[in-house]
């Protein structure tokens, strides 16, 4: 996430951190931070505070979630004014998550995205791990998983289905 | 006074919300629940889409409408969506075709308008295309699965494409109005991409042994808010909250 410094940082670090709190309401084990949909905040003197955040994918059903609680967050930290803005651009990327992010979601069941986003082959598949035997011998059941971000993958070694978070 | 930027955003978002509306209708109805999921994402993604136009072209407007008023309060002279897609969704070979053919011309589009002058159209196409990336890679899969599958499920495709094809002419149509947007760097000159179109399509029908319908007369008239009788039934189901208790929210 970009950060903007200056003096008396302190104030900004607070509200990063408070901010930094809020969860994906569909992968709750993935903070805002670890998914990269955090893109900034600045506190101004007065303490007002600016947080700015980016939708994964065009009609992400949780960002009005996501904004609604970064704010309650926020004025639940002390901060008494609040606004929450979200940037189209750059457009997010799979590369924003951290590789905190990416073992979270391994341990929670989810394969990680694999390698960097670029652009998808008209023909041909992504080799992906699965998030609990660690076997490559997978295969993909459908482009589109749970949410918009999730294709689904079954692993042929120990036979269990499994969300995998697309690269894009 | 008409303000062209504002009108071709709009045109790109009716194009958007309909057919993220028709798609909609497959939700609870898929053949498998992983195409039954499938397709409601792809609706979904639609939608989104449709939204972030829609909020720009009430900004670019001006006018204090937003986007709600934008999708539910205007009738069908005033939506300049493709005729593709409010057409009906048949079986789910014809919906496959129908968003083959659409997102296979949509993933170059949304590509070129990366490049917009105008930064929120920019903006709003670079998030669509990775999208449509997956739309047109999915269908892509599923028309060549139907295409070389059963002699029933090879019948049912080609006859989809046929049905299909007299609305891809529209598809490369622009008016005055987009030629002056594309002048100004703004719009995407659809002719660019003419050749994508054709190399992606070419490639998976082959794949698919299917024979690429032949060119002949081409259904048009969205641009001018000229639509098939189809559309008034979308926006009568779409609308009908905000039409029967105007304002409503929860």
């Amino acid at each position: 996430m970009v950060r903007e410094r200056y003096a008396g940082d302190d104030m900004e670090d607070r509200a990063f951190r408070a901010a930094a709190t809020v969860c994906d309401p569909e992968i709750p084990v993935l903070t805002i931070v670890d998914l990269g949909v955090l893109r900034s905040i600045s506190v101004s003197e007065e303490g007002r505070v600016e947080a700015t955040i980016t939708p994964t994918y065009s009609g992400c059903p949780a960002m009005a979630l996501i904004a609604f609680e970064v704010e309650t967050a926020l004025l639940k930290a002390g901060f008494p004014e609040v606004e929450v803005k979200t940037a189209l651009a750059p457009a997010w990327t799979t590369d924003w998550m951290t590789e905190e992010g990416k073992d979270k979601l391994r341990a929670y069941g989810i394969a990680p995205p694999v390698g960097k986003a670029g652009r998808g082959a008209l023909f041909g598949h992504d080799t992906v791990t699965c998030p609990r035997c660690s076997s490559t011998d997978t295969e993909r059941i459908s482009e589109f998983g749970s949410t918009a971000c999730k294709a689904f993958y079954r692993c042929r070694s120990c036979a269990e289905p499994f969300d995998y978070f697309k690269c894009i | 006074m008409t303000n062209p930027l504002c009108d071709y955003t709009l045109r790109l978002a009716d194009t958007c919300v309909i057919l993220g509306q028709r798609l909609s209708e497959w939700c609870g109805h898929g053949p498998i629940l992983e195409e039954d999921i499938a397709l409601s994402n792809i609706a979904l993604d639609l939608i989104g889409q449709a939204r972030m136009l829609y909020a720009h072209a009430a900004e670019v407007e001006g006018q204090g409408r937003d986007e709600d008023q934008l999708a539910f309060l205007r009738d069908c002279p005033d939506f300049k969506n493709i005729l593709m897609v409010e057409q009906p969704n048949g079986d789910f070979a014809k919906t496959i075709a129908r968003q083959f053919l659409f997102s296979a011309f949509m993933h170059p589009y949304w590509a070129a308008l990366m490049t917009s002058q105008d930064e929120t159209l920019a903006a709003i196409a670079a998030k669509a295309e990775k999208e449509a990336a997956y739309h047109v890679r999915h269908c892509a899969e599923w028309v060549i699965r139907l295409g070389d599958g059963t002699e029933e499920s090879h019948k049912r495709m080609r006859n989809a494409l046929d049905e299909l094809w007299d609305y891809t002419g529209e598809l490369f149509e622009k008016d005055a109005l987009e030629a002056g947007l594309i002048e100004r760097g703004i719009a995407v000159d659809p002719e660019t991409i003419r050749t994508d179109w054709d190399d992606t399509v070419d490639a998976v029908l082959t794949r698919a042994t299917l024979d690429r319908p032949s060119d002949r007369y081409m259904q048009t008239g969205g641009r001018e808010g000229l639509h098939s009788e189809h559309l008034g039934h979308i926006l009568s189901e779409m609308q009908f909250l905000q039409r029967a208790y105007p304002g409503g929210t929860w």
